[in-house]
């Protein structure tokens, strides 16, 4: 049962955002914003082809600045937001913005091939998510599973809650949270929870993750000193509701019970740098995927804090069928956290991995050399998953 | 044969004589009958010639001297003849003359003696006719005295039953006289005498009252001893004495021993409450005490511990009460021994004395050996509760000796009370309290030292904080301080090794004394020593294992817990402390483990029954903790560069900062630092190897911006790149240099340590450069900041090309990030940062 191997793809400019197109579920998708600060960045188009495991590349123009981040929305697969830096006058300003994607961009790249790439279309803008008062943005963030409706973005030390109407052209503020205390504080990340209604949002700032109440904008939790350094990425587990994933710089992923802020639930230690991502499974959240600086990319196993703890439940009607009653024993005994793999295709810091939103058993991961690289979970653990 | 032979012989009888013949012959030779015998006979007596012969013919004989001898001769014969004659007829008449003498003598004899017999014969007759006489007289007189005889036999009859009788009355008296004068045994003996009799005759009225007198005096007298055995004032003798009248006197036997038993519980108790007396008064004045004792025998129990136990005894604080010797003394002397004479007259009196006796048919002895045992059992088992009681005060580890030797002195009289009663378990829960004390101040030792070892940590920080030794202060500000660092650490390494060899001697002294102290429970001159408990058990498991082996894995995993509430919380350890017991715990692994394992061994002569931790796993355990310090250490240290370098990225403008004119301080600082701590970590741990370094490491310049490479990698063209196109240069770059492990694994040597702080903090540089944005001159100082960073740094590292190839990516990770790259002149570089 051998792993199929590894695609990667070449990007010419450096690059930091990724994410998976997240309403797109039948084709694998993602999305790759590129960091130039002398030529006209890009957002690249991946299509993965699992079939024949061949990439597909569509270009387009992000000719506003290099893009730190990048958000797909979860209604529309043409819509997406970009965090990006803009410079005038000197002077580096972080921006956040709504774009479209141009309608044709799929048509063109397959009638005309050899002309996209010369002349790739451009974004076009919807709206900005600038708020000249509330500083530099750092993340912008869809509402999960939402209608395309809402976003927030976090800017400096503020969590903005917009509204998007006119077809995402208008957005308004609706809300807004302030981060207070002493120094200068700023959100490094956050991510929003589809639980509870999608009425959590968790944040974090230097060491510091906080919780908020989306409906009355206060904050819920707090965990002190999550990392005993800077807290890069958190990520909600999709299954379990107080369940939360987050990364930083201590080397260590850490999952935690929000219910319970003072003890993590579990612990991992095996990248040998920073973390810069932490991603779960949409739909098995044993598996959980790790990147870090030290150029690799871990895929974890983390079957005991998962919401299936004793592997796949056989079902009734399936025992009933009196198939396989030593596999209901099997099943009984709690499966043991482990590395699933270690992947060290890259060979310069991983900023971001993502899983895609159409096949559970596929991601990708970008590095800051531009390398993007596509992996699947290993046949064995897929299988003894499912099955 | 034979048979065969007297067939023939049956057969043939009549035919053959020779055969008769020869049997008579057979016959003959039986009887000694010879021939020869015959012969000579006839021989002798036949020569007729012979004169003396019997066969002697005269006429033969003359006829041969006639024929024979001449006339000469015959002549001769004749006259000799005659003369021959003559003698012998003088011969015959002297014979017959004296023969006749001989026969008138006695003649004469025989006439006298008829006379003799005559006259004998008259006064025969006249005795027998006296003794008749007699005879008559004799029968005549006893006829007379019979009646008189008969009278006097019964007249002495009567007499001693009289002497009886009066004995009988005067009993009553005779007790009340013995009542007066307490002499209870006479009385006793008296009335046992009349007791039979009274009994017998008690249904005549005056008997009956002689019964009830004696009754009622001896049941006074009954009372009285009863009263006196109830005082219990009196002596153990006279006690004995009393049981014994008492059971003469038939009392039960049952009560008795109750009684007796109840009296010497009484005493027994009034012991034990004066022992629980003394425990109860103090609730905290043995902790007190103790803790300057401890102090004193940590420096003097090594060497000879037993010595300070007298002084210490000898001289109670006058706020303390008694020490446990003293109790214990007292339980001894008080309780022990008392109930040991308790037991011993107890059993002289129910159950060897009424062997001897008749009472030993009534089962006696078994039911006094019951009672006995049931009331030492209960009795023991309060004193030992008291005991344990005073034992768990005893919680200051000062003075072992003394707990030793009371646990000595009471194992020791606890072996009277096995003696006396053989079958008794009141021996073997002493031991039990023994092993149990012994292992109680065991977990003692191991929480004192534990508490030391934390103490004598807390002093290492306090050393460590004060000014004067912390590195970090050592250091001033300035370049003169990078040729200096040397000279500054001097201050800081008078102590660190020294701390170092301070705190093990220290601990390993602790140890060491506490080993001394433990093994007062072994000496030979104690007398548990000996049991199996504190041959086998206690030694391997007591000692050997939740002692020393838990000691051991205690300072393993306080040491670990330091990396892990420290990775946290931000540091809450000082680094040194943590290079300071990663050392410690190397040393552990190299030698002391090993050394203080052989120590308690050789010590203990530990024979391992069971099995026991071994020396490689704990040295795994402390070679583990030392190296999860040392990362740690490594970690701490990387992350305070690493913060400094991270702040002066990230607060600075980069865009709009002015032409470098110097390094930045913050990366003299880094230097220096990372001076300070080489010299730390120099001061604890070896050099350690390094790749041989170009000869002008420190010149080097940054290729990289410079070469055609860096072009390349800008040349970006927007053809459509298959994968693995347009970045293969720089990729390829990747792929001959390593893949470098920042927070990994670093050896126990200098070079290593320093690497791995340096990796970190460059690393950190790296990464917090890449999300900044830079203008002309923001890249040019960090171009100088790499290159003054490079002329410093390659000296700690093992191989000055990973320095090289961080600090490579950083200025060209900072190129990327440059809005406009324009690279200054290397020489210019140079100039600055000689300038510093």
């Amino acid at each position: 049962m051998e792993d199929d191997a590894p695609v990667i793809y070449g990007l010419e400019f450096q690059a930091r955002a990724l994410t998976a197109q997240t309403a797109e579920t039948d084709a694998i998708r993602f999305l790759v914003g590129t960091q130039s600060l002398k030529f006209d960045n890009q957002i690249h188009i991946i299509d993965f082809d699992d079939e024949n495991n061949i990439i597909n590349k569509n270009v387009l123009l992000h000719q506003a600045g290099e893009i730190w981040h990048i958000g797909a929305s979860p209604a529309d697969k043409a819509v997406l937001t970009t965090c990006y830096n803009k410079t005038s006058n000197s002077r580096v300003v972080s921006c956040a913005a709504v774009w479209r994607m141009p309608t044709d961009w799929e048509t063109a790249s397959h009638e005309s091939p050899d002309d996209t790439a010369h002349n790739p279309q451009t974004l076009e803008l919807l709206c900005h998510l600038d708020d000249s008062a509330h500083g530099n943005a750092a993340c912008v963030l869809w509402e999960p599973m939402g209608d395309g409706k809402r976003v927030i973005s976090l800017a400096d030390n503020h969590a903005l809650l917009w509204d998007l109407q006119e077809s995402s052209t208008q957005a308004t503020v609706s809300s807004t949270a302030t981060l207070e205390g002493k120094g200068q504080l700023k959100f490094n990340a956050g991510k929003w929870s589809p639980h509870h209604n999608c009425s959590q949002l968790a944040t974090a700032n230097d060491t510091v993750i906080r919780g908020w109440d989306l409906r009355t904008m206060s904050q819920i939790y707090c965990i002190e000193n999550a990392h005993g350094q800077l807290v890069r990425d958190l990520d909600f587990n999709p299954n379990r509701q107080y369940y939360m994933a987050s990364c930083g710089d201590d080397c260590k992923v850490k999952f935690w019970d929000v219910r319970n802020v003072q003890e993590p639930v579990k612990t991992l230690e095996e990248h040998s740098h920073w973390v810069w991502s932490v991603r779960y499974n949409h739909s098995h959240d044993q598996l959980v995927l790790t990147a870090s600086s030290d150029s690799r990319l871990i895929l974890s196993n983390m079957v005991s804090i998962s919401s299936e703890p004793f592997g796949h439940l056989v079902d009734d009607e399936e025992l009933s069928e009196g198939e396989d009653n030593h596999q209901d024993d099997k099943s009984k005994e709690p499966l043991k956290d482990s590395v699933v793999s270690t992947y060290e295709e890259h060979e310069d810091s991983v900023y971001a991995a993502e899983w895609s939103s159409a096949d559970p058993w596929l991601f990708a991961s970008l590095s800051y050399d531009g390398r993007l690289v596509i992996n699947r979970v290993p046949r064995a653990l897929k299988y003894r998953i499912l099955l | 044969m034979d048979a065969e032979a007297d067939g023939l012989v049956e057969v043939s009888e009549d035919g053959d004589p020779s055969r008769r013949r020869r049997v008579h012959g057979m016959l003959k030779l039986y009887y000694g009958l010879n021939e020869e015998g015959k012969a000579e006979e006839e021989q002798e007596s036949l020569d007729p010639c012979d004169i003396n012969g019997p066969h002697f013919d005269p006429e033969h004989y003359l006829n041969k001297l006639r024929r024979e001898c001449s006339l000469a001769e015959l002549m001769d014969q004749e006259t000799c003849m005659v003369k021959q004659i003559r003698s012998l007829d003088s011969d015959m008449q002297t014979l017959v003359y004296e023969n006749y003498n001989k026969f008138i003598s006695a003649t004469d004899t025989i006439r006298k003696m008829k006379n003799d017999f005559k006259k004998m014969e008259d006064e025969m007759d006249c005795l027998s006719a006296n003794m008749a006489a007699i005879t008559e007289f004799s029968a005549c007189i006893s006829g007379t005295l019979q009646d008189q005889h008969a009278q006097i036999t019964k007249l002495s009859g009567v007499h001693t039953l009289l002497r009886k009788l009066q004995f009988l009355f005067e009993l009553p008296a005779r007790l009340n006289k013995c009542l007066e004068l307490q002499a209870y045994a006479q009385a006793v003996n008296s009335h046992r005498r009349a007791r039979c009799v009274l009994r017998q005759y008690s249904h005549l009225p005056s008997f009956k009252g002689i019964q009830d007198d004696c009754h009622a005096i001896m049941d006074k007298l009954a009372q009285e001893l009863r009263q006196k055995f109830r005082d219990g004032g009196s002596s153990a003798k006279d006690l004995a004495q009393c049981v014994e009248l008492l059971l003469q006197l038939d009392e039960p036997a049952e009560e008795l021993c109750d009684k007796f038993l109840s009296h010497a519980r009484s005493r027994l108790e009034s012991d034990l409450q004066g022992l629980e007396a003394e425990i109860r008064p103090y609730p905290s004045a043995p902790a007190v005490k103790d803790v300057p004792a401890r102090r004193s025998t940590s420096i003097a129990g090594a060497g000879s511990p037993a010595d300070l136990s007298p002084k210490t005894s000898a001289l109670p604080s006058p706020t303390s009460n008694t020490d446990i010797l003293e109790f214990i003394d007292r339980g001894c002397n008080e309780f022990v021994s008392s109930l040991c004479l308790v037991i011993a007259s107890y059993q002289e009196l129910f159950i060897n004395h009424a062997q001897a006796g008749e009472l030993a048919s009534k089962n006696i002895p078994q039911m006094a050996n019951g009672k006995l045992h049931a009331f030492v059992d209960d009795l023991a088992a309060r004193y030992f509760s008291l005991v344990e009681r005073r034992i768990q005060e005893e919680k200051g580890v000062g003075d072992n000796s003394l707990l030793v030797r009371a646990l000595d002195r009471f194992h020791r009289r606890l072996q009277a009370v096995a003696k006396l009663l053989p079958g008794s378990p009141v021996p073997n829960k002493g031991i039990e309290i023994v092993i149990r004390a012994a292992t109680e101040r065991v977990k003692q030792y191991l929480a004192a030292l534990q508490s030391f070892y934390m103490d004598s940590l807390t002093d290492v920080r306090q050393a460590l904080a004060t000014p004067r030794l912390s590195v970090a202060g050592a250091s001033v500000a300035g370049g003169g301080a990078l040729h200096g660092g040397p000279a500054s650490g001097r201050d800081a390494p008078t102590s660190l090794p020294e701390l170092l060899s301070s705190l093990s001697a220290s601990i390993l002294n602790q140890i060491k004394s506490v080993l001394a102290s433990v093994h007062l429970f072994t000496a030979k001159d104690i007398t548990f020593s000996n049991k199996p408990y504190f041959k086998g058990e206690f030694c391997s498991q007591g000692v050997r294992e939740s002692l020393v082996v838990n000691f051991i894995k205690f300072v393993c995993q306080s040491s670990r817990q330091f990396c892990e509430s420290a990775g946290d919380k931000g540091g809450s350890t000082p680094p040194v402390l943590l290079l300071l017991l990663s050392r410690l715990c190397l040393d552990y692994e190299t030698s002391t483990i090993s050394y203080i394992l052989t120590l308690t061994d050789e010590q203990f002569l530990v024979q391992h029954h069971s099995p026991v931790t071994p020396v490689t796993t704990l040295c795994e355990e402390a070679r583990e903790a030392a190296q999860k310090l040392l990362n740690h250490y490594v970690k701490v240290q990387g992350l305070i560069i690493s913060q400094m370098l991270r702040k002066s990225v990230e607060t600075r403008d980069w865009v709009n900062t002015i032409e470098p004119r110097n390094v930045r301080a913050v990366m003299k600082r880094v230097v220096e630092d990372t001076t300070s701590i080489d010299v730390q970590v120099g001061l604890l741990y070896e050099e350690g190897v390094r790749k041989a370094h170009s000869s002008d490491s420190s010149k080097r310049t940054f290729s990289v911006y410079s070469s055609s490479r860096q072009q390349a990698r800008y040349a970006a063209s927007y053809t459509p790149s298959a994968p693995m196109d347009t970045n293969l240069l720089s990729n390829i770059h990747k792929l001959f240099s390593e893949r470098i492990d920042i927070f990994s694994s670093v050896e126990f040597n200098k070079v290593s340590v320093m690497t791995g702080i340096i990796k970190i903090s460059l690393k950190t540089f790296l990464e917090c450069v890449r999300l900044r944005t830079f203008g002309r001159y923001g890249l040019q100082q960090i171009q100088v900041d790499c290159h003054y960073l490079q002329m410093y740094l390659w000296r700690f590292v093992s191989d000055e090309n990973l320095v090289h190839f961080l600090l490579d990516e950083i200025v060209c990770s900072s190129a990327h990030r440059c809005l406009d790259p324009a690279p200054m002149e290397q020489s210019v570089i140079e100039v600055i940062c000689e300038r510093g």
